[in-house]
């Protein structure tokens, strides 16, 4: 999966997490620009992506989860065997 | 991890929430998530699902209005890790067990100082109940590894006596209901097996710890949420002290577990107001047994030894025997012939005897409607039934006639049957008793009594033949958590409907000879009832000084139709007279369910009295003058 595709499959898991299927996401999306998104919906976030991806982030991935793009890179990364 | 599995799972759920989600009327909404609450969810879908709640449930815990099946109720979450993430499934879990919660988080890991000090928010919070979640990293044991097993035993005692006073300062500054969860290990063993051969190894600690908490918790009457055992069990797979979990967010049980972990807790508060289930109702035909007993013949069934489905079906009815012996009433649900059904409990290998199930129904007709039948006849609401029918239709046509009846989603093998019921958590108790252990027999008595009753020519010429004695006792310690589990769980007979836990009642009871606070048994020749009915009376602000309020009056619906009340109502005027009282003050307040003694006060002679000013608005109030001398209506010989 690319980072683009991974972005588009991880729409779904925003609008459920933020209850919200406005969200449109791009790379560069930060916590400013996504209304609830504190520091307890940031880890319900990442389950949720685990969830979904069937991954497990590792311990230090977790800091690098700062943005859209940082998720769907990882996220990639790790589909990929990487 | 697969979690609730017990409930159904709704075809799109995600959709039917962005539906409710329309509905402008908080109530309504509250409502509608409720009935979407119980279908199996994930944590994001709890998450949704409390935010639909969340505006009508404001509004029904802080009191300004109401919801038919859902009940208040305060929780104070207290904790050593975060639990902010398990709030909304706790939430959303107390909707389907019948409660509405409002849920107060104190300060992370200041659950002393809560507790310990006066905490001016979580006095004006007045929870009812306050969950003591406690894990392993916190205050952890400090020991060398080779500490001896004595100074192991007292670093434990010392330990658990400042849970202790914990829970006390709980009771005493809060008057709530103490729920304290077990700890569950958080770093792997250190010695592998070898484990628990040293005492100071961190295994082997939290072992103690964990039953020391659990004695002591018997004795002060304290709630467990044994998340130990639910961890040994696999319940959470490797979702409690996840690594990772933990070094990013301190939670020791991880997100996506909430929804298991809010049921937990939601089981537990909802059997502290009573709101546990009763009744397992059984279909029979490859449910107790394999096969169908009209089409196979009594000869033809599957159960017993010789086969592994036999036994698994063997299983399954030892497994309903144990719980009816711990209190839950057996009933039957079956399309059949109702003496081809009967005939067939005559099976030699049969664990359930006929005599166990206090309501036999095996006809043709709907389940729906014989399930209400069975309500009728055990005296007990829709909302205590739990349906177990292998039979997919069957389940879903009851869940869609009456959502009150707990109807689980069941494995394909009748061998997971005993592991998903008790998984589902129906039958969560706060007390048992020697009532609990003897409730099966009273049923069976009963059905002895309904037989006498028919046989007697005359209603009075019954009565009269019982031999019936009422024993009525102050309530102290030997009757404090009878009387207190009588309180929670009866809903019908019940003037007030007010919900006490131990620490209130004991509040009530003790204060002083103002007080009356009565413990009635009553024994009959047949057999001995237990207890069967309290009556809390107090002196109170809004009534002279001569005038006793009856607080509390309720009564065991078994003994429905004998007088019961006339008797206690003697105990009672002697009690108030004795005390100085010239006036009892009597109070009925509708709760939906105890329509059955809306005339219980003029029934038995008292007038109407105004409501004080405070006083709830749908509330009535009724004076007995205690001058006047009081004839005797009953055939009950009292002994107080």
């Amino acid at each position: 999966m690319t980072e683009a595709e991974v972005i588009q499959a991880l729409t779904p898991v925003f609008h459920d997490v933020f209850d919200d299927d406005s969200i449109v996401l791009s790379p560069e999306m930060t916590a400013n620009d996504i209304e609830g998104w504190d520091s307890q919906t940031h880890v319900m976030l990442t389950v949720a992506a685990e969830q979904r991806f069937g991954i497990k982030f590792r311990t230090a991935e977790l800091e690098s989860l700062r943005n859209v793009g940082h998720f769907a890179q990882v996220i990639s990364a790790r589909l990929a065997g990487r | 991890m697969d979690q609730l599995l017990w409930l159904a799972e709704h075809p799109d759920l995600s959709a039917a929430i962005g539906e409710v989600k329309r509905e402008p009327d908080p109530l309504a909404r509250l409502e509608a998530t409720t009935r979407l609450a119980n279908y199996r969810r994930d944590f994001t879908l709890a998450t949704r699902l409390d935010r639909l709640a969340s505006e009508g449930l404001q509004a029904v815990t802080n009191g300004e209005a109401s919801v038919a099946g859902l009940q208040p109720l305060r929780i104070a979450l207290l904790a050593s890790h975060t639990v902010d993430h398990l709030v909304p499934a706790i939430r959303v879990a107390g909707l389907q067990r019948g409660l509405a919660l409002k849920v107060h988080v104190a300060p992370y890991g200041l659950y002393r100082q809560a507790l310990l000090m006066d905490d001016a928010e979580l006095a004006s919070f007045a929870p009812q109940l306050i969950v003591l979640a406690l894990d392993a990293r916190d205050a952890p044991l400090q020991l060398p590894l080779e500490a001896s097993p004595e100074s192991v035993a007292a670093a434990v005692t010392t330990r658990v006596d400042e849970l202790r006073l914990l829970w006390r300062c709980a009771r005493e500054r809060y008057a709530a209901q103490v729920v304290q969860q077990t700890i569950v290990p958080a770093d792997p063993p250190i010695f592998g097996s070898f484990e628990a051969l040293v005492p100071a190894s961190p295994w082997a600690l939290i072992d103690r710890l964990n039953t020391a908490i659990r004695r002591a918790a018997g004795e002060d009457g304290v709630l467990l949420l044994d998340l130990a055992w639910e961890a040994a069990r696999g319940s959470y797979g490797d979702g409690l002290a996840e690594p990772l979990r933990w070094h990013q967010a301190k939670q020791l049980v991880s997100p996506n577990l909430a929804p298991l972990y809010g049921d937990q807790l939601a089981r537990i508060a909802a059997a502290s107001v009573g709101l546990s289930r009763k009744c397992l109702v059984l279909d029979l035909d490859n449910t107790l047994w394999g096969g169908v007993v009209g089409d196979d013949g009594i000869d033809g069934l599957h159960l017993g030894q010789g086969s592994p489905s036999g036994e698994a079906f063997l299983a399954f009815q030892h497994y309903a025997a144990l719980l009816a012996r711990r209190g839950i009433i057996l009933a039957v649900c079956s399309k059949n012939d109702q003496n081809i059904a009967e005939a067939a409990f005559k099976h030699p290998e049969m664990v359930l005897k006929r005599s166990d199930i206090a309501a036999f129904v095996a006809n043709w007709e709907d389940k729906a409607n014989n399930l209400r039948r069975i309500a009728s006849m055990l005296n007990i609401g829709l909302d205590s039934l739990v349906f177990v029918d292998d039979n997919p239709a069957e389940r879903d046509i009851v869940r869609r006639e009456l959502p009150q009846v707990a109807v689980p989603e069941l494995p394909e093998d009748v061998a997971d049957y005993p592991a998903r019921i008790a998984a589902a958590g129906y039958f969560e108790a706060v007390s048992f008793t020697s009532d609990d252990a003897t409730r099966g027999r009273n049923y069976a008595l009963n059905a002895e009594r309904k037989v006498a009753m028919t046989q007697a020519t005359d209603m009075q010429g019954y009565l009269r033949d019982l031999q019936m004695v009422l024993y009525a006792t102050r309530i102290g310690d030997a009757e404090l958590a009878r009387s207190t589990q009588l309180i929670n769980k009866t809903n019908q007979f019940n003037l007030t409907t007010r919900r006490y836990s131990e620490a209130e009642v004991e509040r009530i009871a003790r204060r002083g000879p103002r007080a009356v606070a009565l413990a009635i048994r009553l024994a009959d020749k047949y057999g001995d009832n237990g207890l069967i009915s309290v009556v809390l009376a107090r002196p109170d602000t809004a009534f002279a000084d001569d005038e006793l309020l009856i607080d509390s009056w309720l009564m065991s619906c078994r003994v429905l139709g004998r007088q019961v009340e006339e008797a206690v109502l003697d105990v009672l005027v002697h009690a108030a007279r004795a005390a100085g009282y010239r006036t009892l003050i009597g109070e009925y307040r509708p709760s939906g369910r105890n329509g059955m003694v809306a005339e219980h006060y003029p029934q038995l002679g008292f007038v109407p009295h105004p409501a004080p000013t405070e006083a709830a608005s749908e509330a009535t109030f009724w004076r007995y003058d205690l001058g006047s001398s009081r004839p005797t209506h009953h055939f009950i010989e009292v002994q107080a």
